[in-house]
């Protein structure tokens, strides 16, 4: 499955944050690479998101959409 | 009560079809009227909801093709056949029809003139249409940074946007290389073949003038020319990619 861009989740991104969050950076925990939100490869498939880091394929955020809330996990993408 | 949406929200809003525009045979132009638009910044995008009678939805993301000077907010929207929201967009729609959207969204792959340039755009396929809305940006502003735009289409016949992009490119300050990978006319004079490191030498500036490179595609040619891209020496952190795939534009 072709990998997308942290564009495609900033719908999501701002429902959560409250914010545009596409220029935002963050730092990887695994491989403490820096990127901003809208580098990062995203796999999409309902209901739901994998984020992964561009430099070591690590996943940084998971999305999960639960009836109508959005559950977003960022622990991994430091700093956001 | 105001009804302008608070800064912090993205809200959910009716806009209504107030024309729709032929642009190939797969792609139309849905030109929108909304109540509450706070305005975009070029290559920002929105998200489209279609519910059914019985409460499924559906969301996509599409370009927002207008420029910010705009009057009008508008989607260039291509029909993928196995689509759950492309056919319905570009074949059923209708003129007074309403359409929920939230938006704008994105600011990553977004450009303003005080970014400056020079400004290399690279779309395949309808990846094109944050480039229109980019470059009408720039054509309505001071114009003090040169833009050029590398299209890859599959055929003329697929080219979104060509009248305008024609009278565009005889313009000063802007460039437009057109490239064919299907099938070209017999009189063609653009380049054919995909863009890789052997067009971009040609056609690109060279990484000693530090363009600005937007590139906008299937997520299978956005890498191929952000690979090209950093194989010829330009600098990943001036490349900014949007690809989509069947979930996206």
């Amino acid at each position: 499955m072709d990998a997308l861009d942290g564009n495609s989740i900033a719908g999501e991104l701002f429902e959560h944050f409250g914010a545009e969050m596409t220029s935002s950076p963050g730092t990887c925990a695994y491989c403490g690479a820096s990127a901003l939100v809208g580098e990062l490869r995203v796999y999409s498939r309902a209901p739901g998101a994998v984020v992964r880091c561009p430099s070591c394929a690590n996943v940084v955020i998971v999305l999960v959409r639960i009836r109508d809330g959005l559950r977003v996990d960022a622990s991994a993408f430091r700093g956001l | 009560m105001a009804r302008t949406a608070l800064p912090g929200r993205l809200t959910w809003q009716l806009a209504r079809v107030v024309e729709l525009v032929d642009e190939t045979a797969r792609s139309k132009s849905i030109v929108l009227e909304l109540p509450d638009w706070p305005g975009h910044s070029a290559g920002q995008h929105v998200d489209v909801r279609l519910t059914a009678e019985d409460g499924y939805q559906a969301q996509r993301s599409y370009s927002i093709a207008s420029s910010p000077e705009d009057e009008h907010l508008v989607l260039t929207v291509e029909r993928l056949e196995d689509g759950e929201v492309s056919p319905y967009l570009v074949d059923e729609l209708r003129t007074g029809d309403e359409v929920e959207l939230r938006g704008p969204i994105g600011g990553y792959f977004a450009w303003e003139a005080s970014l400056g340039g020079p400004l290399l755009l690279i779309a395949g396929g309808s990846g094109i249409v944050p480039f229109r809305s980019m470059l009408r940006h720039w054509a309505a502003g001071e114009r003090d940074t040169m833009a050029r735009l590398v299209y890859s289409s599959r055929a003329i016949g697929e080219v979104i946007y060509r009248e305008e992009l024609m009278r565009l490119a005889t313009e000063d300050g802007v460039e437009l290389h057109i490239t064919l990978t299907r099938e070209w006319p017999d009189d063609w004079q653009g380049h054919r073949g995909r863009v890789g490191r052997t067009l971009l030498e040609e056609v690109a500036w060279p990484p000693a003038a530090h363009p600005l490179i937007y590139a906008c595609g299937p997520s299978g040619f956005v890498e191929a020319v952000a690979e090209a891209l950093v194989a010829a020496g330009h600098e990943p952190g001036r490349i900014r990619t949007e690809r989509f795939g069947p979930t996206g534009t």
